[in-house]
């Protein structure tokens, strides 16, 4: 099978630190793919170079066979690549209709409310549309934005930390939405959050010091003893 | 002229190194000092000298303080918004050239020189004074170059500069550095004026000129470097009297203020800044 | 959506009372009146660059006066009609804020700011310098030949007061409907959340250059407009004081609101001529103005309407 995206070799470094050191990634169509490693690691840095947000010092980037490495951020996005960030950015002063218009608008629906509304049903938040984005909870911010990129209807979805700060039952609506997204929509995740990890992801690459330390199925990743050293030495493979 | 461009341009330069803001009313603080300077030697009852000496000192006292009292009114509570601070010193800049208006009247009146002295050189006369104020000002320029790296007020603007936040965290008084800085560039600026004014007259319009042309010096030179302006103003004060003999004022000006609309479109960081 | 219709009705009802207005005012204040009115049309321009899109330029004097000389220059020395050399100036109030944008929006904020003021000084300069051909600082008076549209003679109050209120309520309608349009949202987009809006694949260069370029179109029909409407073309209009104005008036009216510069112009253009009837340092009255909006009400007087429980208000 063919991968959806793939990178060659990517690196960049900022100053002396190595920050993505050469590192090959592929990314299977319709499959939810976690990305996981210790702080540091390079995860964010590498999918800002995925995204656009970073420009790639060396390597390639492929999108269905595409070679989209000297494409602009914004080009990414319409060729398909959508990417929430991890610091929550929407925009507070706006209503969460318009938030979610903008997304909507952009990939040239022509229905726009039609849009809006599917996408804040898919995540819950329906109902919400003539509230002040800043108004929001902090879990209904976050809802927002993964609803701000489902409306792009994106190829692939790059979600940073997403489960960061949600609460219990949150988390559970999360995991029950990203099961329901593929396999139209293929999945990439950084996670630090082990049980969402474990129990979404089919495969997981593991980063450490901007190289690949290992890549493959929860079990496998879990049992692989590099691994272990590095990141998951204190937990325990519980989950 | 050059050594009068450098001086003023300075202090512009200070007040964006230290505060990061940029002031448009700088030229008025320019024409300030030389209006200053006339009611100084206007109303002093002591020989053109001296008066002049006074003028020297009290205009930029004067005009620091005009500075400082803005600052600590309208620039502090702005909180520094680059956009914000701009707008609000045009304001400024038409508040104080209207006010010298309203007091000091449209025409332009001289001041006299302290000393009237010409040096006969083989080459070409040369007006003793006009040395005079070459020396003078790198004479100021050296004391800000002193106290900026020798004294412990220089060290603590410096400090300011390179990251507000962790100088306040040291205990700074971030709003005062700002205050003083904010009159020192002013009082620069002043006693620039100072300078220069028995060569030429104070009038109320004065400050547009100085403005611009400290504009393009610091751009080129690149805000935030001290050593940088000095370099522009060397280049720009000799160049724009080569210019004008070869093309019109007019057309100079058109090619200085398109130098600076480019330098800060391709490289932002002029001829020695640092990179932002 | 009753809401828009709601909308549009305040917009129309703001036009019917200016029309009125002409045959109840005299003379004097409706030429005052058609002055604001063109003014207000360059201010609308100005507020979509900075008030929707967040871009403060400080050279707009140069896309009116770009309009204004594109209209004089031609019915001066080629005797154009007044009808083609105002779509002149439109259309060289736009090219021209095309042409700056693609150099000046490789920068932001303050540099932008500063870059559109040095633009605008050169080309104030070069107005002087081609002086011969443009009248410089001094200027000139308009063709009396060219000063008539469709058969109506513009230097008559009547049609000159019809003529502004066309213009302005087409520039109204044209603002009203680009703000509430997908692109107005955009436009809005960019500037509360510049790497947002990249992130949902919208390229700020474009977008911005776009909101330049229309706030362009504006400014130059406004120049042209005012050339034609009241006769005299001057190298004065393209002056740093021509840039600072169109900001006044929306930072007073309310930035970001569609009727702002309209009600900003209104009050500022009075505020200035009840002044200089008493002193000429009347400019002292514009800079405390503007230290005052900036420090107390940047959101200017619909802003703060807006702001306080008129959310709808576009």
């Amino acid at each position: 099978m063919a991968a959806l995206m793939q990178t060659e070799g990517l690196v960049r470094h900022f100053g002396g630190l190595r920050a993505v050191d050469g590192v090959d990634f592929r990314l299977e169509p319709g499959e939810i793919h976690a990305l996981i490693g210790p702080n540091g690691a390079g995860k964010t840095t590498f999918v800002s170079l995925l995204s656009g947000r970073l420009p790639v010092q060396a390597g390639r980037i492929t999108l269905a066979g595409q070679d989209i490495t000297r494409l602009p951020a914004h080009a990414r996005v319409r060729a398909g690549i959508a990417y929430t960030f991890q610091i929550t950015s929407i925009y507070p002063r706006l209503t969460v209709f318009d938030n979610v218009a903008l997304a909507v608008q952009s990939r040239g629906a022509a229905d726009i409310a039609a849009g809006v509304a599917e996408a804040l049903g898919r995540v819950g938040l329906t109902g919400l549309d003539a509230q002040e984005a800043g108004t929001l909870s902090y879990g209904h911010q976050r809802l927002l934005e993964v609803a701000m990129g489902l409306a792009l209807k994106p190829r692939v979805l790059i979600l940073d930390e997403p489960t960061q700060g949600l609460a219990a039952g949150e988390i559970e609506g999360f995991k029950a939405l990203i099961r329901s997204l593929v396999p139209d929509t293929t999945i990439l995740l950084i996670e630090h959050n082990m049980d969402v990890v474990m129990d979404l992801a089919d495969r997981i690459t593991v980063l450490n010091f901007g190289r690949v330390l290992a890549v493959g199925t929860p079990d496998a990743v879990r049992a692989d003893p590099g691994v272990q050293d590095a990141y998951l030495g204190g937990h325990h493979a519980a989950g | 002229m050059a050594a009068v461009l450098a001086l003023t341009a300075v202090g512009l330069n200070l007040v964006f190194g230290v505060m990061r803001v940029v002031n448009v009313a700088h030229g008025e603080f320019f024409m300030l000092g030389a209006i200053g300077a006339w009611f100084v030697t206007q109303y002093l009852p002591v020989p053109a000298a001296m008066a002049w000496i006074a003028a020297l000192v009290i205009a930029p006292l004067a005009v620091g303080a005009i500075a400082a009292l803005a600052d600590v009114t309208v620039l502090k509570r702005l909180k520094y918004d680059p956009e914000a601070t701009i707008v609000a010193t045009i304001g400024l800049l038409y508040i104080f050239q209207q006010a010298a208006l309203s007091f000091y009247g449209p025409d332009a009146r001289p001041v006299a020189p302290p000393f009237h002295l010409r040096l006969q050189l083989p080459w070409f006369g040369y007006s003793g004074y006009k040395l005079f104020v070459v020396v003078a000002a790198a004479v100021i320029l050296l004391g800000v170059w002193l106290m900026m790296t020798r004294t412990r007020a220089g060290l603590v603007m410096r400090a300011t500069q390179v990251d507000r936040e962790t100088a306040r965290n040291f205990g700074i008084d971030v709003d005062r550095v700002y205050a003083g800085t904010f009159a020192l560039g002013a009082a620069l600026a002043a006693a620039a004026a100072v300078l220069i004014v028995p060569i030429q007259q104070a009038h109320y319009l004065m400050g547009h000129d100085p403005l611009l042309l400290s504009f393009i010096v610091v751009i080129i030179g690149g805000l935030g470097s001290l050593r940088g302006t000095l370099v522009a103003a060397l280049i720009i004060g000799l160049s724009d009297g080569v210019i004008s003999m070869f093309f019109s004022p007019t057309l100079a000006k058109i090619i200085a203020t398109l130098a600076v609309a480019l330098v800060l479109v391709f490289r932002p960081q002029g001829l020695f800044g640092a990179k932002e | 959506m009753t809401g828009g219709a709601r909308i549009w009705a305040l917009h129309l009802a703001l036009v019917a009372v200016l029309f009125a207005a002409l045959f109840v005012l005299p003379t004097y204040h409706a030429t005052n009146l058609a002055r604001i009115m063109v003014l207000a049309v360059f201010a609308m321009g100005y507020n979509l660059a900075f008030g929707y899109t967040g871009l403060l330029s400080l050279g707009h004097a140069m896309f009116f006066a770009a309009g204004m000389f594109a209209m004089g220059l031609p019915t001066w020395h080629w005797g154009w009609g007044g009808g083609p050399a105002l779509l002149l100036g439109l259309v060289a109030g736009g090219a021209m804020a095309g042409a700056v944008g693609l150099l000046a929006l490789r920068t932001a904020g303050v540099s932008f700011m500063i870059v559109t003021l040095m633009f605008a000084q050169a080309g104030y300069l070069t107005i002087l310098y081609f002086g011969q051909v443009t009248g410089g600082d001094e200027g000139f008076v308009v063709e009396a030949a060219a000063r008539s549209l469709f058969g109506f003679d513009l230097s008559s109050d009547v049609p000159r007061y019809l003529a502004a209120l066309a213009l302005f309520a087409l520039a109204l309608a044209g603002c009203l409907w680009l703000v509430r349009s997908p692109f107005g949202r955009v436009m809005v987009a960019m500037r509360e959340n510049e790497e947002r809006s990249r992130m949902l694949g919208y390229d700020p260069f474009r977008v911005k250059l776009a909101a330049l370029v229309i706030s362009g179109l504006y400014a130059g029909a406004a120049g042209a407009a005012y050339g034609l409407l009241f006769g005299y073309v001057g190298g004065s209009f393209a002056t740093i004081q021509y840039s600072i104005l169109p900001l006044l008036y929306v930072l007073l009216g309310g930035a970001g609101t569609v009727l702002g510069p309209f009600l900003g112009a209104l009050a500022m253009f009075y505020l200035i001529d009840i002044t200089s009837g008493f002193t000429s340092a009347w400019l002292f009255f514009v800079g405390a103005a503007l230290v005052l909006l900036i420090l107390f009400a940047p959101k200017g007087i619909l802003g703060t309407i807006r702001e306080r429980g008129a959310r709808w208000l576009p």
